[in-house]
């Protein structure tokens, strides 16, 4: 089987201040693949490259076999890359339903993103109850339901969640994870980052853990939590 | 009283062709924070465009506004295109003076085809008529402008508001990356924005020339007018605007005839400062 996405020694940056110093990772149809790592290790600067919104400074990202290094990130969209960024980044002044038609966007059939509202609706019931509130009124972790519901609706082959733990309570993490953890068994395939390395390796197939812009570690998840490295660095342990 | 319903009318016709000018002002500013110092400059050339259409093909003017409108959605879109997208993520000056500078090109355009000469537009259909309700008299050049005027803004507050692609509009101006990133095309809305903008302003000059003389000058005035209008109604907000433009209408005319002419104006900024030391944000203003 070929992977869905493939990026090969990724060098990115901002402004030309590279961050990411020659990443590689590959990720197969159906995986739940997280990247850990530290506060300021290059794993949103590789997300925002992948998802278009930088381009890399050297190197090359293809999703299913085409190079999308140089695309925009509302093309990278289009082939079915959607990433839910850090911060949850929902247009606040909106209403919860029109957040989630925007998701939609490029889906033209009305009848179609009606039925895929409803399906996520019953993923996020919260989400119902709240439709026709504005967005910046919801709570937390509220916010985080409707980016990842957002992200969803587009119906997209790779699912890329950005930190949706921060600022959430644990309850609520432990609700986020299990929630991803569906999505990916009912045929997402999914690319989480996290800071919470234990959570987020417990819910993964695979795991690479990024330090200072590198791959320093990378395997299946069970044994990467096992890992005498993860364990010290990064569980306290 | 009679009189003074009169000066009222005469004051609501002129604030809401205001209003579509600062309501064409207001999207850009609101979408893309960008202060289009040409924006009086567009109102001016769309007048000569209705001007010259009708001295050479004898179009009139209430129908050559829509041309007017489409002529200076494509000047918007060009402004975008060659002058604009290179000044967004630069500091906020940069664009202020580069329309700066489009302003004063194009004043000095027309300066130079056309020269600083006054033009004026008689034997129009609407010309001269008038509409006699009780002992009140409406000017119809106007009123056909203020009716029109309310359509676009209308038009306008109904795009935003209640379609995809208005949502989308308000989506970029939230957040351009987070707009990118569900598939949404911000280049093409910021293209789209300052064009609908300038469109805006282009149907309101299309229809002027029929009451308005038309000269190189005339767009300044209504450009400065449209940022007060835009700043009080609250940045970004399309009511806010509307309301503003009414109001600075009103307060104009009443101020022309009870006071004096030349102190018309003087009372249009007094009011601006009063509202600005009082609600910074605008009338309308998040």
């Amino acid at each position: 089987m070929d992977p869905i996405l493939k990026v090969s020694n990724l060098h990115s940056g901002y402004d030309g201040v590279p961050v990411v110093f020659g990443i590689s990772l590959e990720i197969m149809p159906g995986e739940l693949v997280a990247i850990v790592g530290a506060n300021g290790a290059g794993k949103t600067t590789t997300m925002k490259t992948i998802s278009g919104l930088i381009h890399p400074l050297s190197g090359n990202i293809s999703f299913l076999g085409q190079d999308v290094s140089n695309l925009s990130a509302h093309e990278i969209l289009k082939l079915g890359i959607s990433y839910v960024p850090e911060g949850r980044r929902i247009f606040g002044k909106l209403s919860v339903r029109q957040n989630m038609y925007l998701g939609a966007y490029t889906e033209k059939s009305q009848t179609e993103v009606s039925r895929r509202m409803d399906e996520l609706f019953e993923i996020f019931p919260v989400l119902r109850k709240r439709a026709k509130q504005v967005a910046e009124t919801l709570s937390g972790g509220e916010q985080q339901m409707l980016a990842i519901a957002r992200g969803l609706i587009s119906k997209p082959k790779l699912l890329m969640l950005d930190e949706m733990s921060l600022g959430l309570m644990p309850s609520m993490v432990e609700k986020m994870m299990e929630t991803v953890k569906a999505v990916n068994e009912a045929g997402a395939t999914v690319l989480l980052v996290e800071q919470m390395v234990q959570e987020a390796l417990e819910i993964a197939d695979r795991g690479y853990v990024i330090q200072n812009g590198k791959i320093i570690l990378s395997g299946q998840a069970d044994e990467l939590l096992n890992s005498e490295q993860v364990r010290k660095a990064y569980l306290g342990m | 009283m009679e009189t003074f319903i009169q000066v009222l009318i005469d004051g609501m016709l002129s604030g809401m062709v205001y209003a579509l000018v600062a309501a064409g002002l207001c999207l850009i500013w609101g979408v893309m924070d960008v202060i289009n110092f040409a924006h009086g400059e567009y109102l001016m050339v769309a007048m000569y465009v209705s001007y010259w259409l009708g001295f050479l093909a004898n179009v009139d003017p209430v129908v050559s506004t829509v041309a007017a409108g489409a002529f200076i959605f494509m000047i918007g879109a060009l402004t975008y295109k060659l002058i604009i997208r290179f000044t967004i993520g630069k500091p906020g000056l940069v664009a202020l003076l580069a329309t700066f500078g489009l302003a004063i090109f194009l004043k000095n355009l027309c300066m130079n085809q056309f020269s600083p000469n006054f033009r004026i537009m008689s034997d129009t259909w609407l010309s001269g008529k008038t509409l006699h309700v009780g002992g009140l008299i409406i000017a119809l050049p106007q009123l056909t402008a203020a009716v029109l005027a309310l359509i676009v803004v209308g038009l306008l507050y109904l795009l935003v508001n209640s379609t995809k692609f208005g949502w989308a509009i308000q989506a970029t101006a939230m957040d351009r990356e987070a707009a990118e990133l569900v598939g949404i095309n911000t280049e093409r809305i910021y293209i789209l924005v300052f064009g609908i903008g300038g469109a805006c302003v282009g149907v309101a000059g299309g229809i002027m020339p029929s009451y308005l003389a038309v000269h190189p000058e005339v767009g300044s005035m209504f450009g400065l007018i449209a940022f007060i209008c835009v700043a009080m109604g609250g940045f970004g907000s399309i009511p806010g605007a509307f309301i503003s433009g009414l109001l600075v209408g009103v307060v104009e005319a009443l101020a022309g005839f009870y006071i004096a002419p030349v102190f018309k104006y003087v009372a249009v900024f007094g009011l601006y400062l009063a509202v600005i030391f009082l609600r910074p944000k605008g009338i309308f203003g998040w």
